[in-house]
């Protein structure tokens, strides 16, 4: 008996996943950097055309995972036509634009940027940002000597508008106790340059959990959670990419905090192994940072597609299994 | 307000918590913390400190205690300094702010029996949003608005024209003194013809800027994005400065008939109004003109019967300078803490909403219904060749007749301080905190846009603060640098924290107390001075050394103690 003819053939399984019709591509653009001619691929910034071509330009608030928010303006540049300077980690480049990345107003600029922030934040753990203060000579001592810190959540408490007059003695800084306030890690705003990137990765550049945000307005803008509330009474659900991209070590696993207040923090004696998290299906790279047989911090490299640095609670900070039972203090 | 309110708030507009704590902790009208449901608060800021304000806020604090008490021990009542209250005119100015069943804010300027008056009014709020311009009665109305707009009945004046011989309040009146005859005569030329006539008129925005009314209206129309949005920005908040804030008052149809025009030539069917929240009167006036507007189909779906729909709605500031600046006053109406927008891109493509907008000064657009009256072309005869049109000057300080004064462009310092009636003066700040001073040497500086940058000052919004002899102007720039650090939004460095650095240094200048050598002080001055202006996000930080550099460097006041 004949089999019954299949009367329907479904059409061959796609080779590709189906996607949206492409944008037609900006045209190149012809622009001059730092004297020399050159075309970059239309609606780049000047930050990626200079990084293309080896040209260095300091960043602080900028990470290619996050939006740019540019308020650091350590990435200044001239753009001649323009009065004032230009970020370049969130200008577009324009056709003709004639970019210096090292003149001297730039040079005056970043200094200035990189002094006003060494006087008033405590940059002892962001180790990137000494790099920079000796490339442009940046002296913080001209401020005078610090003020005395805030106390605990005083910082907090400032309402926006009339403060107190200052005698100019002393530098005012945002320096104040640490906030510990659970057992993952750490928040100490005296290092916080206030660099927007913890609050865009609790936003929706990442986490969409929102549990932080900037307060207060001026010199006494802040991050803070809703109230002011203790984290563990906050939205925040311990993902820690907050701490994964925060630039000064103000956001700090407490194991890493514990350790450097102990004096046994040593980075010459940590190894770093990349492993896959153990938790799920999704397959997020960690990068385990070992000191001493002992497992000290969790990141995942940015340039991971899958993870884009970011984790969740588990992969970040849920490694205590594999420890010997006794050694965990946490 | 309460945590219920918040709570309240977050799950109604759902908002996270986190970022509504952000929002309401950047206004200064706001607070987060228990405040006594009557709070006076009284201008310490350049105009009110020259007439008593400092002297004001000190016999407070020794009957009322330290400002900014809160309510802990159980008081009705507390008091906080403010910056300028935009009523120079009548310095010193203070503001109430009464909570409970009938929320409301009330303006007492001038503050004539010093402290008497304050802890009197904080006692018994008196019933009126004005204690001296909420009259009622015509005349007695008249006598009143003549002291803050000395030139009152004087013929030829084209913005200030209707001000103290029109009743405000009554559309009827408005519409018998050549009201709404703008909007007919663009109704009848179309919308490109009416922005044809305002590109011919040359007018530049009163707001500060100087940019070309006519050219953001073009651009806006040819916008493709929809919707686009109109916005008006009265949120006046640079220190001396009340132009704005008299319109409103006395002639609030004009500028409803200016949003009006400006929607229709753009294509805007939605104007905002972003009024100052120190503004009571103001918004008292404005609110009642829009019903009034809208009930005789001058504003609403079908606006004059000639097929176009436009209204208005008023959104109140809540304490933020920063929110003058047009970005932050966009992120200010969506709800957002008012930090502003790095440009490019520019309003007019991504504004409002991310739509195209209009952003226009009050006076600017008060403007536009005299422009089509008489001609765009006519209009640009007004005036000098770079700045064309009648001007408002806001003239405070020490003068015998501070007030409006309404005066073409061209007009010398010197003529228009004698109108005012100053004597020998010291030095005057134009354009605000954020200008410049200039010297006796600089009288005789034609008042246009391209006169004051000539001798490196600025118009801005037309502030012209006198200061005599007696001033102790080391102090007035303090109070300035003071300023900069209470309203720069924080958003970045420069700014933040170079506004701190400088009011810092400036206090170790009046105490005689440098750190290093007077050389090395000035060289950080000029430092910062460079590193605000040429590397902050907006406005506010690229003009906060401004006024600051121009009395060091320019007066040399910094040796010399009055
Ligand atoms: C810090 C700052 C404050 C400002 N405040 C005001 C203001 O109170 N009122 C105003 O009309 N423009 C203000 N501006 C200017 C506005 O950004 C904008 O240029 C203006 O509203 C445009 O209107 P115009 O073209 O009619 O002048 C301010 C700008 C800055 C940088
Ligand atoms: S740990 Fe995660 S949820 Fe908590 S504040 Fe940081 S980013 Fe937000
Ligand atoms: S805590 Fe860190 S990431 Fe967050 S704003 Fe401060 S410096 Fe930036
Ligand atoms: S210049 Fe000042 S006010 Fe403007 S964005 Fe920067 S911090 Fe905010
Ligand atoms: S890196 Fe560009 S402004 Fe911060
Ligand atoms: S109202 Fe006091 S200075 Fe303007």
């Amino acid at each position: 008996m004949k089999p019954e003819p299949i009367w329907f053939q479904p059409p061959p399984p796609p080779s590709r996943p189906p996607a949206a019709p492409g944008r037609p591509a900006a045209p190149p653009v012809e622009v001059v950097i730092d004297g020399q001619r050159a075309t970059v691929p239309g609606g780049s910034t000047i930050l990626d055309a200079c990084r293309a071509r080896g040209v260095d330009i300091p960043t602080l608030c900028f990470l290619p995972t996050l939006t740019p928010v540019n308020v650091c303006r350590v990435c200044v540049v001239e753009v001649t036509g323009s009065r004032v300077l230009v970020p370049a980690c969130s200008r577009r480049v324009e056709p003709g634009m004639t970019i210096s990345t090292e003149s001297e107003r730039v040079r005056v600029s970043r200094r200035m940027v990189l002094e006003l922030l060494a006087s008033s934040v405590d940059l002892s753990t962001a180790p990137g940002l000494h790099d920079m203060m000796t490339r442009y000579g940046a002296q913080p001592e001209r401020y005078g000597p610090a003020a005395v810190p805030a106390a605990a959540g005083a910082r907090d408490r400032r309402e926006p508008g009339h403060h107190q007059a200052p005698d100019g003695a002393r530098a005012e800084t945002v320096a104040q106790p640490v906030k510990v306030d659970n057992d993952l890690y750490i928040r100490d705003y005296s290092k916080c340059v206030l660099c927007y990137k913890c609050v865009e990765a609790c936003g929706v550049d990442a986490q969409n959990t929102f549990a932080i945000a900037v307060a207060g307005r001026g010199f006494d803008a802040r991050i803070s959670t809703e109230a002011d509330v203790p984290l563990p009474d906050s939205a925040c659900v311990y993902c820690g990419n907050c701490i994964g991209v925060c630039p000064t070590g103000a956001l700090m696993f407490k194991r890493e905090h514990d350790m450097r207040a102990a004096g046994t923090w040593d980075e010459s004696k940590q190894r770093t192994t990349d492993t896959i998290c153990p938790y799920c299906g999704v397959g997020c790279t960690l990068s385990l940072h070992v000191q001493d047989n002992r497992i000290v911090k969790v990141t995942s490299p940015a340039d991971v597609s899958v993870t884009g640095g970011h984790l969740c609670i588990k992969g970040r900070f849920g490694f205590t299994f594999v420890e010997p039972p006794g050694k965990d203090s946490d | 307000m309460s945590q219920g309110a918040l709570n309240y708030i977050s799950r109604r507009l759902t908002v996270p918590p986190a970022e509504l704590w952000g929002v309401v902790t950047f206004y200064h009208l706001l607070s987060t913390k228990p405040r006594p449901p009557i709070v006076a608060h009284v201008c310490d800021d350049i105009a009110c400190r020259i007439h008593g304000g400092e002297a004001l806020c000190e016999s407070l604090e020794q009957i009322m205690g330290p400002p900014g008490a809160h309510g802990e021990n159980g008081r009705a009542t507390a008091w906080m300094r403010s910056p300028c209250l935009g009523q120079c005119e009548r310095a010193p100015a203070a503001l109430l702010t009464v909570a409970g069943e009938r929320p409301r804010t009330i303006t007492l300027a001038p503050v004539e029996d010093g402290t008497a008056s304050i802890v009197d009014a904080l006692r018994d709020p008196p019933d009126t949003t004005d204690t001296r311009l909420g009259a009622r009665a015509p005349d007695e109305r008249q006598r009143r608005v003549s002291r803050s707009v000395p030139q009152v009945g004087q013929a030829g004046m084209r913005l200030i024209g209707r001000i103290g011989r029109v009743d405000p309040t009554s559309l009827e009146a408005y519409r018998a003194s050549e009201g709404y005859r703008g909007l007919a005569r663009a109704v009848e030329i179309g919308p490109a013809a009416v922005i044809a006539e305002v590109v011919a008129s040359k007018l530049l925005g009163r707001g500060g800027a100087a940019f070309p009314t006519g050219r953001k209206w073009d651009a806006v129309a040819k916008a493709e994005a929809r919707p686009h949005y109109l916005v008006c920005n009265a949120d006046e908040s640079e220190p001396g400065t009340f132009k704005d804030r008299l319109l409103m008052e006395e002639d609030p149809f004009a500028l409803i008939e200016g949003m009006t025009v400006a929607g229709y030539a753009t294509g805007c069917e939605r104007g905002y109004l972003y009024l100052r929240g120190e503004y009571p009167l103001a918004a008292e006036r404005m609110a009642g003109a829009i019903a009034a507007a809208r009930a005789a189909g001058l504003l609403g779906a079908d606006v004059m019967g000639a097929g176009f729909e436009f209204d208005i709605e008023i959104r109140r500031g809540a304490g933020a300078y920063i929110c003058g600046e047009e970005t932050a006053l966009f992120n200010s109406i969506e709800g957002k803490r008012g930090e502003p927008r790095n440009k490019p891109p520019f309003p007019v493509q991504v504004g409002l909403f991310g739509r195209p907008t209009v952003v226009n000064n009050v006076e600017t657009l008060v403007n536009v219904p005299a422009l089509l009256r008489e001609g765009g072309a006519a209009y640009g005869g007004i005036g000098t060749e770079g700045s064309t049109g009648p001007k408002l000057f806001c003239v405070s300080g020490e003068v015998a007749r501070p007030g409006l004064y309404e005066a073409p462009f061209g007009i010398t310092l010197r003529q228009l301080l004698d109108l005012a009636g100053a004597a020998p003066v010291r030095a005057v700040l134009l354009g605000g905190a954020a200008g410049v001073f200039v010297g006796p040497a600089d009288l005789d500086v034609p008042l246009t846009f391209e006169g004051t940058r000539a001798i490196g000052a600025t118009l801005g919004s037309g502030v012209i603060m006198v200061f005599g002899e007696s001033v102790d102007l080391l102090d007035i720039v303090r109070r300035i640098a003071e300023f900069f650090r209470d309203e720069s939004c924080g958003q970045c460095v420069p700014c933040r924290v170079g506004t701190v650095r400088q009011e810092e240094l400036l206090a170790r200048l009046r105490a005689r107390r440098p750190l290093g050598s007077d050389a090395e002080e000035m060289a950080l001055l000029k430092d910062l001075g460079q590193v605000m202006r040429d590397a902050s996000i907006c406005g506010l930080g690229q003009t906060a050394s401004s006024a600051v550099e121009s009395a060091i460097f320019r007066l040399s006041i910094a040796g010399r103690r009055a």
